[in-house]
């Protein structure tokens, strides 16, 4: 059964109310996870939990939040910065984030902000409905 | 001293749930400050017992491989003030149990009454913390928690003692 982009954005909504204590109003698709909505490491697994339950998905912790394995490899970060080599891993791995901005300035600490909502919504939808 | 906050398991299903009961007593020393005249279990000590609750549950899913720590409070409800000489039951369900962490809900019960409702997240550090370095030897199950599991999990394994 497929679900609209409309209808993942409100149940995800309600994901990230109940796992971070938020006001509705507060979650918009460009909020940014950590900087925004104030979510912790923890947080995060708590969201792929509670997303997995919601819509019934499997979710491999590293697919939604690639960043950890990127970060330690020397080959995809040079000076605080992704090499090109890494903003291509990046982009395999995180088709569902616009990294459009980032790569003018693809510093590791600015990597925080691709985790929006709206790179969430995408995921559930390429996640339900690309999925066999 | 040990720090434990439940007195036995009632119930035990390795990876699904498990079920303790802890007797509140005058001679825990603590209530007769919390408070003087009107003691009543602290509620955070009521989360610590829910806390062991659950985390032997995860801990035992994984063999006691795991340093299983308390990452998060999702819920922490309470109902009903808990006093001396009143027995509590938890029950702890594992809710999801990954590689890197494990969720669990819970409640209190006094009788048929609902003391509380209690959601935890735990975290298996060694496969969190971004590759952070812990000791080795597993500081979270120690034999401490044993005498409670005797009749529930197989004795091979347990936390081994003197590591």
């Amino acid at each position: 059964m497929a679900m609209s982009r409309e209808e993942i954005f409100e149940e995800v909504k309600e994901v990230l109310v109940d796992a971070l204590g938020l006001d509705d109003d507060e979650v918009t698709e460009s909020a940014t996870l950590m900087g925004d909505l104030g979510a912790e490491s923890i947080d995060f697994l708590d969201i792929v939990f509670r997303l997995e339950k919601s819509f019934g998905i499997k979710i491999p912790r590293e697919e939604l939040f690639p960043a950890d394995s990127l970060l330690s490899n020397p080959d995809f970060v040079s000076n605080g910065k992704l090499t090109e080599k890494g903003l291509e891993e990046f982009k395999a791995k995180m088709p569902h984030s616009d990294i459009t901005a980032f790569q003018e300035d693809p510093d590791v600490n600015k990597l925080a902000n691709l985790f929006t909502v709206a790179s969430i919504v995408n995921f559930v939808d390429i996640k339900l409905n690309n999925a066999a | 001293m040990r720090w434990i906050w439940i007195d036995k398991f009632l119930e035990f299903n390795s990876g699904i749930n498990a079920v303790s009961l802890k007797n509140v007593t005058l001679a825990e020393e603590h209530l007769h400050d919390h408070f003087p005249g009107f003691e009543i279990m602290p509620e955070c000590l009521m989360i610590e017992a829910m806390a062991q609750t659950a985390g032997i549950l995860v801990g035992e899913a994984r063999n006691f491989e795991e340093k299983v720590i308390l990452a998060k409070i999702k819920k922490a409800v309470f109902y009903h003030y808990v006093r001396p000489g009143d027995t509590i039951i938890l029950h702890a369900d594992v809710e999801s149990i990954a590689p890197e962490a494990a969720s669990t809900k819970g409640r209190i019960m006094r009788g048929d009454e609902l003391i509380a409702e209690i959601s935890l997240m735990f975290s298996h550090i060694d496969n969190n913390l971004g590759g952070k370095q812990f000791p080795e030897e597993n500081f979270v199950f120690t034999e401490m928690f044993n005498s409670l599991l005797t009749d529930f999990v197989d004795n091979t394994k347990l936390p081994e003692t003197g590591k």
